[in-house]
């Protein structure tokens, strides 16, 4: 086993695949010759060949279009969005084209392409690189969104992803690329996409989190245990589909959630997740299921950015909210 | 120094072998087709404008459903598709039926589409091809895909999309031509330029003097052809097939066309913004007049050979739209079982709810 950080996980998963499998394709921005902008793609088109990992012209359409297109011939698509705010240049080839192969070729097409990009705040990005976008694509059916919160599942959810015959939106938070390291199997290993995993076990409060949101959200479950509180922490690890099993069974054991979301309130994540959890669950509630998010305005500036975001005091705040209702 | 642009645009002036009269005027470019060769683009062209009276027929009682008419392209859409090979991808737009059929989609399939059933996309083994593309310009930045596919395979076949005059306004037109280009990738854009993006004349889309002229931007070769004429049409997009599988990258091609109908069947009107002047300037280039004289000159058609074709084609629509009656109504049962290879849980719930509800 190696200590690896996210951003090394992420490159050892590509390359796993890249080994496996001569269908796979890493292209974007960037991703050639320099590696891509974090070194997400070091050293692979050294080792892979330009054929196979190469920079494409600086166009983000495109970039979707002719992941489309490769993998109608057959191919596995890994193309890189330099950042995930650029996703409005992509809209159309991810909603309207990849999202909708499967579908509308009644099930004789597939688009086994996965989108890797960036995003998160607390890196202080210029305006469009930081956005949680995750909401706009878990509204498109036919797609799959991954957001990883750590190293080990960072390496082994992407494995899963550029193997699923389906398109997924594999979104990596810039705040965990090198924020910490751990322990990560050299071997290739799965972790299953659709499946949340209980980070922390607890029975008074359930706080449901994914991305960058689980580091605070397990911080403020330290926190809380100072004054007994005892909470469990759930990582979603894919936010469409949403794993519900694992998040109703925890929720019959506490009765009493916090759903926590590094993306602005209105329409996300967090809305459906609850709304889902008070119709099938609203008999074990003890408190109304609450929300931790940010603001509804669009990303702020990185002098806001601090307070705009939402970290552990917040989540620590809700939870005590609900546990006293 | 003076720069002007009339060195570019000098040399986009049109290619052209047969006149409107069905001489040829061109007898350097005169592609190298045999007598069945020309008879069966000749018997093409008569049964895919017999093909578009009928849909739209059926349209108007209400029988067909979505529908956008050919007519007057058929020296375009049939010209750029008889150069193809079979192992060759098509990207089509959604007036680019007639190419499918003619690269192998059952007829029945075709209606099916028109009406909304997903079979009708549903191709099979061999007919290499997308479905329609309704989204405008986004077939030409999935070709540069498929072509870069390809050229990575070894193949030695072609990525060959289309769009309309209105298409080349999207970024996607530019961006997908580029791709292909940095590539050396085998594709064939082609742009039926019929002068109007609905209602929008050609002269709002751009300033630029030529369509073709826009491969230059991407340092590629671009022509234009009169897409009247069916022998120059098939010549320009056999030498840009040639180049592809050479490995000397994509081509443009412009095809100056005139769509005799409206733009779909669901209520547009070209009298608000065509003249009737304008539809019988188009209409004395008619593609089959033209082509008809060529080949009757030549001894080679007959309006005895002409009414075969109708009647074949009238008989097999007939049977055609027969199957497509015939087929099991599309589910959102099937719907739903398509949207991914593995359904998640919150799908396979609502599976459940509508298959009962199909039940009853």
């Amino acid at each position: 086993m190696a200590q690896m950080t996210m951003i090394q996980a992420i490159t050892d998963a590509l390359r796993t695949e890249l080994k496996n499998d001569e269908n796979v394709m890493v292209f974007g921005e960037d991703v050639g010759k320099n590696g891509g902008v974090f070194r997400a793609t070091e050293g692979l088109q050294a080792e892979f060949g330009e054929d196979r990992v190469f920079d494409t012209p600086l166009a983000e359409s495109a970039i979707g279009g002719m992941a489309v297109g490769l993998a109608i011939e057959g191919f596995r698509p890994v193309p890189e969005i330099q950042f995930f705010g650029f996703v409005y240049e992509v809209m159309d080839a991810i909603s309207g084209q990849l999202a909708r192969l499967r579908y509308r070729s009644g099930g004789t097409q597939s688009a086994p392409v996965t989108i890797r990009a960036p995003f998160g705040g607390g890196v202080h990005t210029p305006e469009l690189h930081a956005d949680s976008l995750e909401g706009l694509m878990a509204q498109q059916p036919g797609l799959k969104v991954v957001i990883p919160s750590n190293p080990y599942d960072a390496k082994g959810l992407l494995i899963s992803a550029i193997r699923d015959n389906d398109p997924v939106i594999y979104l990596e938070h810039m705040k965990l690329y090198r924020s910490f390291r751990e322990e990560v199997p050299e071997e290739e290993y799965t972790v299953e996409l659709g499946k949340a995993a209980v980070k922390r076990e607890g029975t008074d409060v359930t706080l449901i989190a994914y991305g960058a949101m689980v580091q605070a959200s397990l911080k403020a479950a330290e926190e809380l245990e100072k004054n007994n509180v005892s909470a469990e922490v759930i990582d979603l690890r894919t936010v469409s589909p949403i794993d519900l099993d694992t998040v109703l069974a925890s929720v019959k054991k506490t009765g009493r959630v916090v759903v926590v979301q590094e993306a602005q309130r209105q329409a996300g994540i967090a809305a459906h997740l609850i709304s889902e959890i008070q119709e099938r669950a609203i008999l074990h509630l003890e408190a109304p299921v609450m929300r931790v998010a940010a603001p509804d305005t669009v990303f702020a500036f990185s002098q806001a950015e601090e307070v705009w975001l939402p970290n552990h005091n917040d989540i620590v705040e809700k939870a005590n909210e609900v546990i006293n209702f | 120094m003076k720069r002007t642009l009339e060195g570019i645009e000098e040399q986009f002036e049109m290619l052209q072998i047969l006149n409107e009269n069905g001489e040829v005027v061109n007898e350097e470019a005169l592609p190298d087709l045999s007598d069945e060769e020309l008879k069966e683009l000749m018997h093409r062209m008569v049964y895919t404008r017999i093909l578009d009276q009928r849909s739209i027929a059926l349209n108007r009682q209400g029988r067909l459903g979505f529908y956008a008419p050919t007519a007057g392209q058929e020296a375009s859409q049939l010209g750029t598709h008889f150069a193809l090979e079979k192992e060759d991808f098509i990207l089509p737009g959604y007036r680019d039926v007639p190419q499918l059929i003619w690269h192998g989609l059952p007829l029945y399939q075709a209606f099916l589409f028109s009406r909304g059933h997903f079979h009708g996309n549903q191709f099979p083994e061999g007919v290499n091809a997308l479905s329609p593309q309704i989204i405008i310009g986004a077939q030409y930045t999935q070709a540069a895909g498929v072509a870069l596919g390809m050229k990575r395979r070894g193949k030695k076949s072609v990525a060959i999309t289309y769009t309309g005059d209105g298409g080349t306004s999207e970024g996607d037109f530019y961006e997908g031509m580029n791709f292909a280009a940095v590539y050396d990738a085998p594709a064939i854009f082609v742009v039926q330029n019929n002068h109007f993006a609905i209602s929008v004349p050609r002269e709002k889309q751009t300033k630029a003097k030529t369509l073709a002229q826009k491969a230059v931007a991407v340092g590629i070769p671009g022509i234009q052809v009169d897409g009247m004429d069916v022998l120059a049409v098939y010549a320009a997009t056999k030498q840009a097939r040639e180049r592809a599988i050479n490995g000397e990258g994509p081509t443009l091609i412009e095809t100056l066309t005139y769509r005799y109908g409206p733009h779909t069947m669901a209520g547009d009107d070209p009298t608000r913004y065509r003249t009737e002047e304008m539809d019988t300037e188009w209409e004395r280039q008619d593609p089959l007049v033209r082509f008809r004289k060529y080949l009757e000159a030549k001894g080679l058609w007959s309006e005895e050979e002409e009414n075969k074709v109708i009647d074949q084609a009238k008989e097999e629509i007939k049977a055609a739209i027969k199957d497509a009656d015939n087929y099991p109504k599309m589910k959102v049962s099937d719907l739903i079982n398509n949207m991914y290879e593995v359904l998640p849980s919150n799908l396979e719930e609502q599976l459940e709810v509508y298959k009962e509800k199909e039940s009853k």
